[in-house]
């Protein structure tokens, strides 16, 4: 059990130290707003001799991913950073980075993405990468993205699953904000994830391999179903090293936040820093009797259906609120997944949903609030089921 | 520098059997450029989407005897930036033993170099990886299909510099990459063609004996897109150095060196163009101008690198 001192940190700065604890052997990154903290913090640790990291300034995203991927099938133990646009210059790659079963780990600072150009958090970027193929965490705060980076690279290297994951962080919000942290020792990290022993290395010359094939035909499709596999398969493996990692520091880890829902009348489902903001003004709803959980999935790749389940099946209103909007389609990402898991679950539970928070617009109370009074009518059926956009 | 019976001996990286066409000049060029790869010295090789990649790798067959990657079109440079960068790390970290020797090879064609990795080249270049990059540069997209890259020639005809009523195949001039690539400050920068192996390997052997990046351009025939027939590779190549077409030329540590043409070896540039189906246009009487171009363009870039040379003539940091 960790008895260390708190202290006070951003995310960015504890996904940074993270990284350095575990020393990777590549880091190929480049700069973009709010990840570059992440970035700067490593260049230092380079030129300090903190690391013995191959630090690979590229020209771009795409050749950060690209630099990581090669990276990864020669061998090495890999991790970088990018946000919005430049996760979405990386689309091409991710999808590569996952098919060809590189186990990086990539930190993103969850950004809005252009047109109109805005450098304030959603989730507008993640959500692009949402079907490639890479596992996808949540973190609420600072902590948990420090958390979330020291666990993802087990995750990531566990040769039952041996995908990229992401592990993500709010923008600006969570990752400049400066919050209480505590931080594990050096070694403990070290220990924690161990040595990294690649299969199939490139650089192995004695015995070559080849990496990116090209498939035709049905062994395309069965490489695809593979995929398919392994991430939903990484799930319980997820939870083994959250839970393993908890045991160290004595921060629990579920990769479902579920908060007040034994007793709830209403949930709300919501990923990253605004279920805090939820959860306050839920706490404050308790006071007058009214009883609202907040759910927080904090694996959102693979989705953990069944856990959502069992955390909303009480609920007789649910509302999903979605910090990216999937223009032209029905609801937003989280409903439609939230809405699939119970349906399947054979709950018809109402479900409204809200796009909230894009490009950084605030969360505020009375936002929280205009979704909280809106329950009772969703629950009686007297509220339409469009999806509605949250302080517009 | 080998004779041609000592490189025969020398190991075969890609195997035969793999799908390229008969009398592609880029598996040629990747047969000799990997006879130039020092002995105790192993080579990795990534590879950009080409005619190259997908021919040589159809799942379950790989024709590479040697490590092989793929990640995608544009970024052979930075995939292979990353496979050494590994490679640096490893050793660092003893995980690799000191005296194992491997060296990079990164091959793209002229649309997965000139055009969409061109910053990805740049890129990997400027941060001084220890790798030769190659550009198998045949003057058009021919995996597509023979489309136009801004390594096709001015004239030529590809499905998308089209001849008809309003043009007569491409308009623009090549793109000069081995300046552009040489204007990076890099160890060293070759530009050679398949048809003189000599020059070829030797070219390689200086590539690879850098500590750093090393660019290699290299003038690879496509029959198919130059239609031309598949036993004419070679003497098309030797011929496109013989009219000036392809100058001969390498920057060693910023000293410019041109192979001049000899006197009895010098041809006219329709020699050149002539046998190529995809220059058939020019020999109508109203394209004449186009070949008086091409010809004033040929003599202008000769100029251009013999003012290099002149320019560059006291530097002395020849690659041993």
């Amino acid at each position: 059990m960790s008895d260390h001192k708190a202290f006070s940190a951003t995310g960015n700065q504890m996904i940074a130290e993270a990284i350095r604890q575990i020393d990777p052997d590549v880091m190929a990154a480049y700069p973009i707003t709010p990840q570059t903290t992440i970035v700067e913090n490593y260049a230092k640790y380079v030129a300090n001799g903190k690391v013995h990291t191959e630090f690979v300034t590229v020209e771009s995203e795409h050749s950060a991913l690209s630099a990581c991927i090669g990276a990864s099938a020669a061998g090495a133990r890999v991790a970088t950073a990018t946000a919005s646009q430049g996760l979405a210059l990386m689309w091409e790659e991710l999808h590569i980075a996952a098919g060809m079963r590189t186990p990086i780990v990539m930190a993103n600072a969850n950004r809005a993405l252009s047109a109109p150009i805005s450098i304030h958090g959603d989730h507008s970027d993640v959500m692009g990468a949402r079907d490639t193929g890479w596992i996808i965490l949540f973190a609420e705060t600072a902590q948990e993205a420090y958390d979330n980076t020291v666990i993802s690279f087990r995750i990531a290297e566990d040769k039952r699953v041996l995908l990229p994951v992401m592990t993500t962080l709010d923008g600006f919000i969570t990752s400049h904000a400066m919050e209480r942290c505590e931080m594990e020792e050096d070694q403990t990290v070290k220990d924690f994830v161990g040595e990294y022993t690649p299969l199939y290395p490139l650089l192995d010359t004695d015995n070559p391999v080849g990496h990116g094939m090209f498939a035709n035909g049905t062994s395309y499709m069965k490489y695809r179903s593979v995929l398919r596999k392994v991430n939903h398969g990484a799930l319980p493996i997820i939870e083994e090293y959250g839970k393993a990692w908890a045991e160290i520091t004595g921060r629990p880890y579920e990769l479902i936040d579920a908060w007040g829902v034994e007793d709830a009348d209403y949930v709300v489902v919501v990923l990253g820093s605004a279920a805090g903001n939820v959860r306050h003004v839920a706490r404050q709803m308790r006071e007058e009797g009214v009883k609202i959980g907040v759910v927080r999935p904090r694996v959102y790749r693979p989705f953990p259906a069944e856990q959502l389940v069992n955390a909303c099946k009480n609920a007789k209103a649910i509302a999903v609120m979605d910090r990216s909007d999937t223009v032209g389609g029905q609801y937003g990402p989280l409903a439609v997944d939230t809405m699939a898991a119970l349906y399947e679950a054979g709950l018809s539970i109402p479900v409204k949903n809200y796009v909230f928070g894009l490009g950084g617009a605030d969360v505020t109370n009375e936002l929280i609030l205009e979704v909280f009074s809106n329950f009772e009518k969703l629950e009686k059926g007297e509220l339409d089921r469009d999806l509605a956009f949250l302080g517009v | 520098m080998a004779n041609a019976k000592e490189l025969a001996s020398r190991p075969e990286c890609l195997a035969p059997g793999h799908r390229m066409c008969g009398g592609c000049g880029a598996t040629i060029a990747v047969r000799q450029i990997l006879m130039g790869v020092p002995e105790d010295t192993q080579p990795v090789v990534g590879c950009a989407t080409g005619c190259l990649e997908v021919s040589t790798t159809i799942y379950p067959y790989d024709a590479w005897r040697v490590p092989f990657i793929h990640n995608a079109f544009e970024n052979a440079a930075a995939t292979v930036s990353g496979v050494e960068a590994a490679y640096k790390a490893l050793k660092r970290a003893g995980k690799i033993p000191a005296d194992k020797k491997i060296k990079f090879v990164a091959f793209g064609g002229d649309g997965g170099t000139y055009d969409i990795g061109l910053q990805s080249l740049s890129g990997a270049m400027e941060r001084g990886h220890d790798m030769v990059y190659v550009c198998y540069d045949n003057g058009a997209y021919m995996n597509t299909g023979i489309q136009r890259s801004s390594a096709t020639p001015k004239g030529a005809w590809a499905t998308t510099a089209e001849v008809g009523a309003a043009q007569q195949g491409k308009i623009q001039v090549r793109k000069d990459l081995a300046s552009v690539i040489a204007a990076h400050g890099v160890p060293y920068v070759g530009q050679s063609t398949v048809g003189h192996w000599k020059d070829l390997v030797a070219k390689a052997e200086k590539a690879f004996k850098v500590d750093g990046p090393a660019f290699l351009n290299v003038l690879a025939p496509c029959p198919r897109g130059w239609r031309l027939p598949s036993d004419q590779t070679l003497l098309i190549s030797r011929l496109a150095v013989d009219t000036k077409f392809w100058p001969l030329f390498e920057v060693e540590n910023g000293k410019w060196t041109l192979t001049p043409v000899k006197e009895k070896d010098l041809k006219p540039v329709e020699e050149f163009l002539k046998p190529q189906g995809r220059f058939k246009h020019l020999f109508k009487p109203e394209n004449a101008h186009i070949i008086e171009e091409i010809k004033e363009d040929i003599e202008n870039y000769w100029k251009y690198l013999e003012g290099r040379v002149e320019g560059s003539k006291d530097a002395t940091s020849p690659i041993e």
